[in-house]
């Protein structure tokens, strides 16, 4: 059984017991344990199930690389799939659960997927769910989801505040090993501002572990004086728990910091994301140690030769008496030493190879047998390893030997960890001697200068001895600080040891003639249950891009990314496709290196700082006055105002109502305001605006049509002429700050020699709508200015006072009443509303909100943007002929409306719509005709694209585009439902309200 | 995450503060040009892998347009220039012949 020793750990706590969850069992560990080495300290071997055959999956490494150890993390608003139990640190009362199992991990009726191994090979899904068709919806789909994901989606909010970082440096260090430290130290001698990040909560890498030799000191002592010279430089910065996740354009990296990940006080921020500038950066980023692929490779128990030194030097936990090592290199034997210094027992050492180096000696000296030239033919055990069968390397799997162990220690040799290189664009070499991927020095990620801006060293660059790391490491910084132009001193680099090793070779399977039933037990990816043989068996059906063979496999896909499959998955590809690996390639490195939370690349952005909030000088009077707000953009207008116990919809009838029969105001601040002014500007607005408006007479005011070069409207608005040379356009509320930046656009690269300055005045007004029969009469009581019928003709503007206030009234209209819309000062417009709902006492005042602006504009079949129009729609669709200038040689649209499928007769066209039985008709429904399209769908002929109950008319109305509609006057169309029933509605005139347009010209 | 130096205020912008406007130098036809040319205006673009002439605007700093000749392969930038010119200058023709000795795009090389 796995267990703690009664000795060692240099990075637990014995005297601070931490007490912890697992499956809702209470188990105990020690502060500086991770959760894995807490788990196998309390014999929990078995930690989740497998992806596809739900197999008895143990812990297999001891950092980032883990593809096992998931677990659910946390309750509440701090439940967190998918976290691995390797980087997890353990904290008093942290809850953690396996994944993927049901009912329970020890019992799970998916293992039986296992015994169906056979059946579900390669491709299973794609192959398995094709046919027969109509079983897709109610039997396939249905499975497919139950089984998807590993871990459960959290239900409640994110209890955590998240923050981002910006920083600009000149050398970004990632990596806080010998390498790095070397870096940093050089860099930061030189004089370069230098930051380094270090993913785990220690410094040193495995050069501690290990128990590497620095000029003359064991590696601890040497990482605990670098640290405190580099404390002592005011240019260097260095911040462990922070993983470089990514590094892009120009020297932009990302890194997460998690800062209470570890903590049982979850105050304060909970991870924050570096957001960095760097001139150069130096990837000292380490190797991963590869898995070996034999039959039971996936057994709990085997593990990578690596985490079992790292469980037992750095946690003091052991994960059995006896560990048998497999391996194909000398830095396994490291393991076995280890654990004979432990006072374990090492049975046997497996080496694939006919000879090792001085390692092998120092072994054989402490009793250790050592089999070179063998393998393992077989692991034995079920849910945790109890032995295994040896055989040669070179035959087919004939066992010799049986021997009993508890632990599996392996190692495929390692692999440089290139992500960060790549992710830019930086490219790999294949190194033939050490057989992986490393980084291609020539051919470096380029930023804006065209030079490379990342370097690499130490074990990420392929060396792996403990000189060439600092040298190495040295070396890229002291180059870093050179290519951002520093010429200081960078010192001369540590003397690290070079211990003698044999070189490794190559084991892509074992033995190298295993049969079927071997293969298909050697495990590549051990989350996503992809084997040898189903790796081969996607060769054999034509998959030859690694790209496609991961698609088609799921070898290296989820959380851990093949971070120990990839390599192994693709010299079996290149095996099965008789090439060289390099031909083969790898997949895409993609950021982050390992999974980052959501909540940190939102950072602050959420609740009330998810964005700017825009708010009216009427917003606070409202706010006080029963508002019920709606965003519009950034905005928050009032949907309605509602009085005492009224419903949303009793207060919406009421104010249309009151609006058609007294007087109602309308919050109109929202609407844009851009003044164009200059010589030309008569010009460049008849090229914006569909209709002419450099014709029309200062004090008068316009109704336009704004359209995109394509022919569709994007816009609309009054237009009123200030002055000789000076408009102002009205826009929607959306629309003001791209109308803006849409005319500065054509201003700046198009027509450059006109003379126009555009000037965005929205905020500088705030606007009321004063509306109703009883408007003229509240206005009169405020008195001041002449607003009679014939000092204020519709469709005409004065400026004036009115109650005092300095304004300037528009007399326009968008609800068919008599209307004004005042512009006051901002800073004068709460107190010009509050004035206007006093004197509007004795004529029926009631503020309106936008859906009954919404409702009187459709009575009157009045369009909205983004209603009626799409993107897709343009003037003529809307029966707006009458706002296109004939006049006019060109205008924004007026070519792209000339193109065929514009004038197209058949185009769906405004109509009004009213229901047979006078219900609503629902929003967006289209309307059928006969006979079906090529999917089997009923063929359409229209959709509605507003409809409101109307209180003036007590019905529902409805305005839609229908093929040929305005020819259509008077029949009857079918408008099926979601819940199956069908409304009827009858095409008339848009106009459902005052058709003459009486009200508004009295 | 690309840097450009804003020509106008001179500010080596992030490209947070900036919003990309595709293709640059492209020439506007309007009612009476026939179908292919307005086709061309509206959706013909280039796709090139190196050289591409785009256009970017100052969005978060001083609003201006301008333009930025750029390698699409290495992101390399050769320079920036303001949007109110009909073709390259010649100083950032130069610059990218100094890069990419035999370039061409469009009709400029």
């Amino acid at each position: 059984m796995s267990t703690r020793l009664a000795n060692g750990g240099r990075l637990i706590d014995r005297t601070k017991p931490v007490s912890f969850m697992f499956n809702g069992k209470k188990m105990g560990g020690y502060a500086g344990d991770t959760l894995a080495s807490a788990l196998l300290a309390n014999d929990q071997m078995l930690v989740g199930r497998s992806f596809k055959y739900h197999r008895p999956r143990g812990i297999v490494a001891s950092g980032a690389e883990e593809p096992n150890g998931l677990v659910n993390l946390g309750k509440g608003g701090r439940f967190e799939p998918n976290q691995r139990v390797t980087t997890q640190e353990l904290y008093e009362g942290l809850e953690a659960a396996s994944q993927n199992h049901f009912p329970s991990l020890e019992f799970d009726v998916g293992a039986v997927n296992a015994k169906l191994a056979k059946f579900m090979p390669a491709g299973f899904y794609y192959k398995m769910f094709i046919h027969p068709r109509p079983l897709w919806k109610h039997v396939y789909e249905p499975f497919i989801r139950k089984a998807a994901g590993l871990g459960k989606a959290p239900k409640d909010r994110d209890a955590d505040v998240y923050e981002h970082f910006y920083h600009f440096v000149d050398v970004l260090v990632v990596g806080g090993g010998i390498t790095g430290l070397s870096a940093a130290l050089a860099a930061g001698r030189a004089g370069a501002r230098v930051l380094l990040v270090e993913q785990t909560a220690h410094w040193g890498g495995r050069g501690v572990v290990d128990g590497a030799q620095i000029d003359g000191l064991d590696a601890g002592a040497w990482v605990k004086g670098a640290l405190q010279d580099l404390e002592k430089m005011e240019n260097v910065e260095f911040v462990s728990r922070c993983m470089a996740a990514g590094v892009y354009d120009h020297g932009y990296a990302l890194a997460y910091e998690r800062l209470t990940d570890h903590l049982v006080d979850k105050s304060g921020a909970r991870h924050r994301l570096w957001r960095i500038r760097a001139a150069q950066i130096v990837t000292a980023t380490g190797a991963i140690e590869r898995p070996l692929s034999f039959a039971g490779n996936d057994v709990p128990g085997v593990m990578l030769a690596s985490a079992v030194r790292d469980y037992v030097v750095d946690y003091g936990a052991s994960v059995g008496d006896r560990t048998v090592v497999v391996t194909n290199n000398d830095d396994a034997y490291r393991t076995a030493i280890a654990m004979k210094s432990a006072g374990l027992d090492v049975p046997a050492i497996i080496d694939a190879r006919p000879a090792a180096g001085p390692l092998a000696d120092e072994a054989k000296a402490l009793g250790i047998r050592v089999l070179f030239g063998a393998a393992v033919a077989q692991v034995q055990g079920g849910k945790r390893v109890t032995g295994v069968a040896t055989c040669s390397q070179a035959g087919e799997g004939a066992m010799l030997e049986e021997i009993p162990c508890e632990c599996v220690a392996m190692s495929g040799g390692w692999s440089p960890v290139v992500h960060l290189w790549s992710h830019c664009g930086g490219k790999l070499l294949w190194d033939d001697a050490q057989s992986h991927f490393r980084p291609d020095p020539d051919r470096p990620p380029l930023g804006a200068d065209g030079q490379g801006f990342v370097t690499t060293a130490g074990a990420a660059q392929g060396h792996l001895s403990t000189r060439d790391c600092i040298e190495t490491g040295h070396e890229a910084g002291a180059a870093a600080a050179i290519a951002v132009g520093l010429s200081g001193n960078s010192g001369k680099p540590a003397g690290g040891d070079a211990p003698e090793e044999a070189p490794m070779e190559p084991v892509w399977m074992m033995p190298q003639g295993a049969p079927y039933k071997l293969r298909s037990k050697m495990w590549l990816d051990y989350q996503n249950d992809v084997k040898v043989s189903d790796v081969q068996l996607a060769a054999q059906e034509g998959y030859e891009s690694v790209e496609h063979t991961k698609r088609y496999t799921t070898l290296g896909m989820a959380t851990d990314q093949g971070k120990l499959s990839n390599i192994n998955g693709l010299a079996v590809l290149s095996n099965a496709l008789g090439q060289e690996i390099p031909a083969t390639g790898t997949t895409t490195f993609r950021p982050p290196y390992t999974p980052i939370s959501l909540g940190s690349i939102g950072g602050e952005a959420s609740r009330d700082l998810f964005q700017p909030l825009r708010k009216t000088p009427i917003h606070d009077w409202s706010d006080a006055n029963g508002a019920e707000w709606e965003p519009v953009g950034q905005w928050r207008r009032v949907y309605a105002y509602k009085r005492g116990d009224e419903t949303t919809q009793d207060a919406v009838n009421r104010e249309v109502k009151n609006t058609r029969e007294a007087l109602g105001l309308l919050d109109a601040s929202t609407l844009g305001k851009l003044i164009v002014q200059g010589p030309d500007a008569g010009k460049f607005l008849d090229m914006m605006y569909t209709n002419m408006m450099s014709t029309l007479p200062v004090g008068k005011c316009r109704y336009g049509l704004m359209c995109n070069e394509q022919g569709f409207l994007m816009d609309d608005g009054v237009v009123a002429r200030i002055a000789e040379d000076r408009w102002l356009c009205h826009t929607t509320t959306g629309g003001a700050d791209h109308i803006h930046a849409h005319m500065e656009e054509w201003l700046q690269t198009e027509w450059w020699d006109w003379k126009v300055y555009v000037a965005n005045v929205t905020e500088q007004y705030a606007q009321v709508a004063v509306v109703g029969p009883n408007a003229r009469k509240v206005l009169e009581k405020l008195g001041g200015m002449d607003v009679s019928k014939d000092a204020l003709p519709f469709m005409q503007w004065r400026d004036g006072t009115l109650g005092g206030f300095d304004c300037r009234a528009y007399r326009i209209s968008f609800s068919g009443e008599l209307s004004y819309e005042i512009a006051v000062p901002a800073s004068q417009g709460a107190a010009f509303w509050e004035a206007l709902i006093e004197a509007g006492g004795e004529f029926g005042v009631m503020p309106y909100g936008t859906e009954a602006l919404h409702i009187l504009r459709a009575e009157k079949g009045f369009i909205m943007i983004g209603d009626e129009t799409d993107g897709t729609v343009i003037p003529q669709d809307l029966g707006l002929n009458w706002a296109l200038s004939k006049k006019k040689d060109d205008y924004l649209g007026k070519r792209g409306q000339e193109r065929s499928n514009m004038v197209d007769p058949d185009r769906w066209k405004l109509v009004g719509l009213e229901s047979t039985d006078g219900s609503v008709i629902p929003d967006g429904a289209y309307a059928v005709a006969d006979g079906e399209n090529a999917n089997g769908q009923r063929n359409t002929q229209g959709r509605i694209t507003s409809t409101y109950f109307s209180a003036n008319l007590d019905r529902g109305i409805a305005m839609g585009l229908v093929k040929d509609g305005p020819n259509r006057m008077g029949e009857v169309i079918d408008f099926p439902k979601v819940d199956g029933k069908v409304v009827q509605a009858k095409i008339v005139s848009p106009v459902f309200y005052d058709p003459d347009g009486e009200k508004q010209n009295v | 995450m690309l840097i450009l130096t804003c020509p106008y205020c001179g500010v080596k912008a992030d490209e947070t503060e900036l919003s990309a406007g595709g293709e640059a130098h492209l020439k506007r036809f309007g009612p009476g040009s026939s179908e292919d040319e307005f086709e061309g205006y509206l959706f013909v673009r280039e796709n090139p892998k190196g050289v591409h002439f785009e256009r970017w605007r100052h969005s978060y700093g001083c609003g201006k347009w301008f333009h930025a000749a750029r390698c699409t392969m290495t992101l390399e930038v050769f320079g920036t220039y303001p949007a109110q010119t009909f073709e390259p200058p010649q100083d950032i023709k130069d610059a990218i012949s100094a890069k990419r000795p035999n370039w061409r795009w469009r009709d400029f090389s």
